[in-house]
This record gives structure tokens, sequence and C-alpha cells, in this order.
């Protein structure tokens, strides 16, 4: 097996503490200009995942706030990432992010960071919140993470240019009157893609009511529109799972959509992707590094 | 025994016989003797004996009823009787007179045909009655009528022959202008009572005898010699010879309708579904062998065998083990017992074909109102409408902390037997708070919780339940998701009391077919945009949706719906409920994405726009009112109307009767805590009195804020009145 090492631990810190202590020395430090809001990616798995400068940017902040909402690092905890950046960190809720951000505030006399899962502003709500620290005059900047957007290219051998609009399912609703409301948007989206021939990404919801959605439900409620609109999106259509994206455990299956037991993926995050039409290469990738079924190969073999 | 067991034989030879079958009710004003009839009308069945009929109180199976000697719960029964050489089967149910039970009553014509209404002859119609017959005609109940205390008439006004005929002819018009003015449309139909042809009787249920035109016929006693009986104290003699179950049960047997005829317009008025489908055919015959379409009207405990689910089975056969949906409810549960009633006893019997009145346990899911069916998706019945709204709350602890998980199962049980009642639970201070019709029903209530159920409690002071409504027009208020994502765009207005009016008659309602609601709401005056529109109705509030082709709206109304019966059930201004609103969605944007556009963004959004769009339209409190009727001899009067002005009240109307004044007047809930104790030492305990909802006013400015500001602390909320800028903010 082949892993790709960053470079040695001890040395990185021992490198990192020497930087610091220089940056004082000159009283110059990139990130502290000014005070200001810098958005930092965490990247896929766990704490380690973070870049180089996202690690500078926090470690130098005078605050240190997270929101695991809208995403997660399945393989670390909070205490974890305390100790790794030297700092305490305030985890913000939902209603602290979207509803009463008042923490902004704090960025127009210090130094802060904001810490999400994958790449900072890949969850739509956020660009919110640069909105709203620009009319309070905060200046803000951001440090990518690697997102499960681009992740997915490389596990599946799908390829990036051939993908449509994402689209995301959310865990049915079951309202007062007792209706059960099953969205049909991802379906409609997948429909779309489909008929220009293109991939479509879906993710699946992260609820603190519900919570993981798994690949297996998800694929269960699309096919449950399907069942009532009978437009035949999800007919013979090759479906490809991936869990644990960014872990040594990651699992990556594809096979047909109906056929449930294939897409026993285990623990979470899980992320669907429906293709539309395959290149004979991404045909081959799906049988050899997802397991599709071969025929596919014969299918597939005209593309282009 | 051997007798018992004989009449339930009896009882299920008949129960296959659709035309030999009579589902009938006994309603009246409290006092006018419907409980003595209807034990009376027992021992004429056999059922218990002539000695104990009218002290017994056979129906009236709860201790409660008999210490207070007035019926609380409907109760049922099941008796043949021969008339013309055939025998018949009568379903009896007994109803609550008093008003404060008013929700029984509703329930309870849910499952006749028929209906006894009783009119005592010296007090004549009264409010209560009327409030019943509505009830009934509503529910295309058809009335007969029996004058009783006939003998105080005679005996104590001493009127003569001559007079009382004229005083019964009286009586027996005005119940008819009553019918006339209720229900022209029932009236015309040929919906009224008439001695001549022997749908009313008159008589003496104390006494045990009763008479009607086709009675004096057949027995060959006169009018006069009726009267000759009764001056002479031999009232024995004339129940020998006119007993009154026989002139009761012929009355009822040739002038209401048996199932097979009663249901083809009954369920056109309790049920909305498609009128070509076989269900419809089904029921409209009253077929046994059609799918199940039950609908529950009554929940009891038993001991032994837990939920009781009483009520009328419009189609199919009930059968034990039978596999039923209950609307509402995704589970599909199995019948256990199928029973019929006996008094306060439930006898176990093999299986009830349509067209019964019946009680069976397994229904786990069923609540009152609950439609009971084999038919997967099929439309239930119109859910049963009280006329009263709860006015009155209480909070409700338990007495020992360790009985609080026991207290938490008790109160979903009593509000699983009674449907006016209203349970919740306050979050902020974990009390349990029961919501009632009244300060005896919640007293009955709580003392059945600690008899019956066996958990001491405590009792909180009555608490009045308002209601928050706006006073005018506010246009384009603007809800935003907590992500800010979605927008929402609303306007509110007062709702017109023509369409309140509708609603809580229950003429129109969401599971009616759009077309014929349509029809309804622009013969009430409703634009024709507007009243295709309908999204949603909640208390005597509507939610119309005006868009016009906004893309993923569709898939997101439920949620915008959920926001909008939050608002509905507890108000921006003091979290009381509200009424008399309309809410029209005029334009919506939404994210694309469906996790972007989830309850947890959508909710607060459309829940915001209506909370401050209500405050900006003057968001005021009403509250309840009832009306008094007082019976107080003329020495007492003043002190009689000097109580109810006393308490904000007001006099409408004051006649007197011979010596006695009869005052009708209405006062606020608020001010009537302790009224009984108050007039009883005003009148030297000669006052009798009853009171009936009266309706909603606004609060007088000069208390406004400070009833809001109360009521707000008492929730744990801000004292201080809210603003629209407090909704708004984000």
């Amino acid at each position: 097996m082949l892993i790709v090492v960053n470079s040695n631990k001890l040395y990185l810190n021992l490198f990192h503490s020497l930087f610091k202590f220089f940056l004082q020395m000159v009283k110059y430090h990139p990130f502290n200009e000014a005070d200001m809001l810098t958005f930092i990616g965490l990247g896929l798995f766990d704490e380690q995942d973070i870049s180089l400068k996202g690690l500078e940017a926090v470690q130098s902040a005078d605050l240190v706030y997270l929101e695991f909402y809208t995403s997660y690092l399945m393989g670390t905890t909070i205490e974890k990432m305390e100790e790794l950046y030297g700092k305490p960190i305030i985890r913000l809720m939902r209603e602290d992010v979207e509803q009463n951000p008042d923490w902004l505030e704090n960025a127009k006399t210090q130094n802060i960071v904001f810490l999400t899962g994958g790449d900072t502003m890949a969850s739509t709500t956020h660009v919110d919140l640069r909105i709203r620290a620009k009319d309070m005059g905060i200046d803000t900047r951001m440090i990518h993470g690697a997102s499960i957007t681009s992740a997915v290219f490389g596990l599946s051998g799908l390829q990036n240019y051939r993908f449509g609009k994402s689209v995301s399912i959310p865990f049915p609703y079951v309202s007062s009157r007792g209706n059960r409301v099953v969205t049909e948007t991802p379906y409609d989206t997948i429909k779309f893609n489909q008929e220009n021939g293109l991939h479509t990404l879906v993710f699946l919801d992260i609820n603190s009511e519900h919570g993981y959605m798994t690949v297996q439900q998800g694929l269960a409620l699309l096919l449950e529109v399907e069942e009532k609109r009978q437009e035949g999106v999800m007919k013979n259509r090759i479906a490809v799972g991936i869990a644990r994206a960014g872990s040594a455990d990651v699992c990556v299956k594809a096979n047909y959509a109906n056929n449930a037991d294939a897409f026993e993926l285990g623990g979470p995050l899980q992320i669907l992707i429906i293709p539309g039409n395959l290149h004979f290469i991404e045909a081959e990738a799906l049988v050899k590094l997802a397991g599709a079924p071969a025929r596919l190969l014969q299918e597939f073999s005209n593309e282009s | 025994m051997g007798k018992r067991k004989q009449m339930v034989e009896r009882v299920t030879a008949l129960m296959g016989n659709p035309e030999m079958i009579r589902n009938i009710g006994i309603v009246a004003h409290i006092d006018h003797g419907k409980t003595t009839l209807s034990d009376n009308l027992l021992s004429g069945a056999g059922m218990i004996s002539s000695e104990l009929a009218g002290k017994q109180m056979f129906m009236d199976s709860d201790e409660e009823e008999q210490a207070r000697g007035i019926t609380i719960d409907a109760s049922n029964v099941s008796m043949v009787h021969s008339y013309d050489g055939k025998e018949y089967l009568i379903n009896l149910i007994d109803t609550p007179g008093h008003v404060d039970f008013g929700g029984d009553v509703t329930r309870a014509m849910r499952a006749v045909d028929g209906a006894v209404v009783v009119v005592d002859a010296v007090e004549g119609t009264m409010p209560q009655t009327e409030t019943v017959l509505r009830q009934a005609l509503r529910e295309y109940v058809r009335p007969v009528l029996f004058i009783n205390k006939v003998d105080r008439l005679i005996n104590e006004l001493q009127v003569d022959p001559q007079e009382m005929q004229v005083r019964l002819g009286k009586l027996i018009d005005h119940v008819n202008k009553l019918i006339k003015n209720m229900n022209p449309e029932r009236y015309k139909q040929g919906w009224r009572v008439d001695a001549a042809n022997g749908s009313v009787a008159f008589g003496s249920a104390l006494y045990n005898w009763a008479i009607s035109v086709p009675m004096m016929q057949k027995t060959q006693i006169s009018f006069n010699d009726v009267y000759d009986f009764c001056t002479n104290g031999d009232m024995k003699t004339l129940a020998q010879k006119c007993p009154l179950h026989e002139t009761l049960n012929d009355m009822v047997i040739s002038h209401l309708p048996n199932p097979v005829n009663a249901q083809q317009e009954r369920v056109k008025a309790i049920w909305h579904g498609e009128r070509d489908s076989a269900i419809s055919k089904s029921m409209n015959s009253a077929d046994p062998k059609g799918d199940l379409a039950f609908m529950v009207t009554d929940i009891s405990m038993d001991p032994h065998a837990g939920e009781v689910a009483t009520g009328r089975l419009f189609s199919g056969t009930l059968t034990r083990g039978l596999e039923v949906y209950t609307s509402g409810s995704a589970k599909k549960s199995r019948i256990q017992q199928v029973s019929i009633f006996m008094g306060p006893e439930r006898i176990e019997v093999e299986n009830i074909p349509a067209g019964n009145i019946a009680a069976v346990t397994g229904l786990k899911e069923a609540i009152v109102g609950s439609t009971i069916t084999t038919l997967d998706g099929m439309t239930p019945f119109e859910s049963i409408r009280h006329v009263s709204e709860p006015v009155i709350t209480v909070s409700v602890e338990a007495k020992h902390t360790k009985d609080l998980p026991k207290l938490v199962e008790v109160l979903r049980q009593v509000a699983k037997e009674d449907p006016t009642l209203q349970i919740t639970l306050n979050e902020e201070t974990g009390e349990h708070l029961m919501a009632g019709m009244g300060e005896l029903h919640l007293e009955v209530i709580a003392h059945r919780i600690e008899r019956d159920k066996g958990v001491e409690i405590i009792t909180n002071p009555p608490i009045v339940v308002y209601r928050e409504t706006i006073k005018k027009k506010v246009e384009n208020v603007e809800g935003k998701s907590p992500n800010r994502h979605n927008r929402f765009y609303i306007d509110v207005e007062p709702l017109d009391d023509a369409i309140v009016a509708l609603i809580r008659e229950g003429e129109i309602s969401m599971r009616m077919e759009e077309l014929e609601r349509r029809e309804k709401l622009m013969a009430a005056g409703m634009d024709k945009d507007e009243a295709k529109s309908i999204a949603a109705i909640y208390g005597n509030n509507i939610y119309l949706d005006m868009t016009k082709g906004i893309q993923y709206l569709n898939e997101t109304m439920e949620l915008v719906l959920d926001g909008f019966e939050e608002v509905m059930k507890a108000g921006p201004l003091a979290r009381e409920p509200v009424s008399h609103v309309k809410i029209i969605l005029r334009d919506a944007k939404l994210h694309e994405d469906a996790i972007h556009r989830g309850p947890a963004q959508v909710i607060p959004a459309s829940r915001q726009a209506i909370q401050a769009a209500m405050l900006m339209a003057e968001d005021s409190l009403l509250e309840p009112y009832q009306k008094v009727f007082i019976q107080v001899p003329q020495n007492n009067m003043g002190g009689a109307t000097k109580e109810i002005q006393g308490r904000r009240g007001s006099i409408i109307d004051m006649q007197s009767e011979g010596d006695l004044t009869i005052i009708e007047s209405r006062a606020p809930v608020s001010e009537l805590f302790g009224f009984a104790g108050d007039i009883r030492s005003a009148t030297e305990g000669r006052a009798m009195w009853s009171t009936e909802f009266g309706g909603f006013e606004t609060v007088p400015s000069n208390l406004a804020s400070e009833v809001v500001s109360k009521i707000r602390e008492r929730k744990g909320l801000k004292k201080e009145l809210p603003k629209a800028s407090d909704f708004l903010e984000m």
C-alpha cells in the first residue's frame, strides 16, 4: 500500500516553534496584520487534515470558533484538536452561526478563526457570515482544506468535468398534521443532469435528530420518489457509495441502485454519486476500484 | 342472570336486520328529567325492576353522577321493544344535560339517527335544549318531542284542561319554530313535531306514564281521562294503562328512521369522500359485507380490558381479530373484543353488523373522532365539532413526586376519554395544564383522577383561557429563515365572522372537495381567488397560498403550515390561542437545495413573519364570556342582579313567571370564579342557575396591558409587551 506522508511530525513542531519565536521577535505575522476573521477548512477526516497554513493561523489566533453541524470530522475529537492547537475551542451551534452570530463582534478587536470540516466555504450557509462580517467592517480571509466534493473524483474514478449540479437529500419530514414529506428535488436534479449525460453528487443529511443518513437510506428515498413518479430516472442505474473519505478505512462501492445489499458501507460519513453516461475509463475505474459488476465494461465500451 | 342472557340473545338476533333497528339519543336541558326517563325505559324493557327505576339512575354509572344527581358521561344500552307484532332493537345513548359537558352531547349525536327531545312542561324550552337541538339538526339527527312533568302543570300550577291543551300546543309550536329557524332545510323536508301524527308525547317520567295521539287511540284513554287521573292522584293506574316505555318506544319506532334510511343523508353530512366510491355506497346502504367504516364517539377505560372504543358502525361487520386502520395513524391494529352495552355492563358478542352502536377493544391508536376502517386510505369522517371552546385552565401537579410518571399516563387517558379536555405541558414550568369547558367540568375531572385513577393531585386555582386576534390588515411582512436563504412575504387581516361560522359549524374543511369548499366560501362572501387558495384551516383561522408557480414551494408548504399552526396555538402577544385571523402568502424565495429549506429554516421563517405581522396588526386579547341564566324569587332578585353587575356582567333580559324572575345575563369568565357560593349567599340559596358558553369579547383597554403582563409573567415570558421587531431582528 502506498501512503503519502506529509512530513515528520517532530520536525514539523520544532520548525513551527522556531518560526513562531522568530515572528514574535520581528513583530510580524502573515495572518496577524490586523484584527480579522479567518475561515479555515479542516479537511476530510481527523485533526491531521488541516493545512500547515491553517494550523499556523489557529495557533496564533486569540479566539478559536468551530461549527460541526454542517459537517463533522469523524476521526477526531474536540479534545484532540485542542491538544494539537494548544488552545481552547468554542463550539458554535446552528443558532450561533445563522441567527445570532454575536461572536463576530470579537473580530473587530481580536484575531479570530472559524473552523469547519472539509473546505471552508463548501457549506452554502457560511458565505452569509462573510457578508455579515463585511457589513461590520471586518476583514476576512480563507484558508482552504480538502473537500469531499473533490475527493470523490479520485475515490470513484469519475471525472471532474462530467459532474452536473450537486444536490442534498434531507431526512423526510413528518408535519404536525401527520403528513410525511419526501422532497423530490434530488430526483429532479438527477434527472436534469442525466438528460445532459452528467453525474450527480448527492450529499446526505446530517441531522441532530436523525443522525447521519446512509447511502442505503438515500437510495431508498430516491427509489420511493421513482415509485411515485415512474420516470425511470433510477431504472438500471448505477450508484456509487463512498464512506469515511480521508480515513484509512475508506470504502467505495458501485452497483445497481436497487441492489440495496451492495451498499452496506459501515459507519459515517457517507456520500452518494448517481453517474450519468460513463466514459469507458470511468466504467473501468468503477469495476476495478469500486467493485461494480463487470458487465459495465461491455455496456460502456463504446461510450466516449 | 337467565333473563339477562335471554335479552342479549334477542338483541343479537335483531342486530343483523337494519330495518328493525333504531339508534337514538335522549337530549334535554339539565333537570328536565332525562335520566329518569331512560331508567323507566329500561325498566319497561325488563332490564331493571320498576321500583328501582327513577331512583337507581341505572345509566349514571359514575359515582360522581349519582352524588351530584346529574349525568356526566353518555352511557349506552340496547333494548328490545315489540311494536305492531314485530320486535325492534332500540340502541339508546343517554347524554349529559349540563352544558359544561356539551362535548359528550355532540359526540353522542354522531352515533345516533334520531333524538328524543325532552322538555319540561312547566319551564318550556331552555337555552340548553336549543343548543342540543341545533347539534342534532346539524348532524342530520331527526327529533321527536317528549313533554315531561305534565303532572306539575296540573297539580302545581292547577291549570284547567283547556289551558293545558293551549300550553302544550304553544310549546309544540315553539319547538317547530326553533327547528325552522335553526335549519330551514330540514324543516322544509318535513322535520317537525306534530301531536296529531304521534311525533309528540307527553307524560311524567317520574310517575312512569306517557300518552300520545296514537296511544290514545290504542288505549281509548282520552285527554280528559289523563287530567282526571292526575288530579285524583292516581297516576299509578295511568302508568299501568299508558306505560311510559310503550308510548315512547312506539313513537321512536314509527317516527325515527332506521339506519338504512338514515345513513344515506347522515353520511352526506359527516363524510366528504368520493360519492361514487364503493365505501360510499356501502355506507349509504349500511352494507354488512362492505369495508369496515366505524366512527369512534367515546373512549372509556375498562379495568380489565383496557381502552374501550364506542361508536357507530356505518359499514361492514365488526369481528374479533379483524385488522383495521385508524385514521391519523400509520399502524394497523387488531380488534380484540366486540361488544354491546347494557348500561354500565359491557357484553361481548360474536360480531356486530353495520347500522349498530358497538363497543370494541384493541384499537390502541384510536381517539374520539377516529375513523376505523379496513380500507387503506379511506377518507375519514369529519371531525366532531364542539360548539363550546375550552375557557378555563387549571394546572395539575402530583402530590407525591413519585407519582409523576403515573400522572402523565393518567392525564393522557382522561384526555383520550374526553376530547373537550385539552392537556398540555408547560415546558417552561413543567406543569401540566388541563383546559376545559367550565369550573365544574374541571372539578369533575380532577375528582376522577383522584378517585378512579388513584393519583393524588394538587390543582391550582383556575385560569382563564384567552384568545388573541388582530384588528386591522397589514401587508407584505417578510419572514427570513435563520440561514437567510429563504424568505416569505405575507399579509394578515381579520377573518370575517361568516367564514369563522363555516369553520366552527364544520361546513368547510380541508378534507372536502376543493370545489365544494370554494362554493361555500364564496357564498359566505369570500373572493373567488381567495376561496380557491385555502392551504390550511387551524382553529378559527385560515392560511391562503396566493402565490403562483413558485418552484419547490409545493414540497415546502407543509413546513410553512407547521409554522402557521404553531402561532395559531400560541399567539405572539401572550401565547394564547389565536382566532379570526386570515394569513395570505404572497411570495416566497426558496433555496434550490432541499437541505437549506428544511424544518429548521422554514418553520421559524413562516412563524416569525406571522408573529411580527400580527403584532403590527394590533394583536389584542379576547376574553371568554359565559351566559348566566338565573331563576330567582322576586324578593331575592336584587341580590342576584347585583352579583352579575358586580362582575362586569350585563343583564340581557328579565322575565317574570308567577313569583319567579328569570334573568338572562352574561359576564366574563374571569369574574365568575366563586360565583356559586356568592349567589347562594346573595339570594339565601333560592336561586337556580346555569351557564352556557357566551362567546369572546375584547378585554377592555384599561385592563388589557395588565392582563397580558400577568399572563406573560405566569408563562415565564418577558413581562414587557412584545414588539414586531422582536420577531424580525436576525
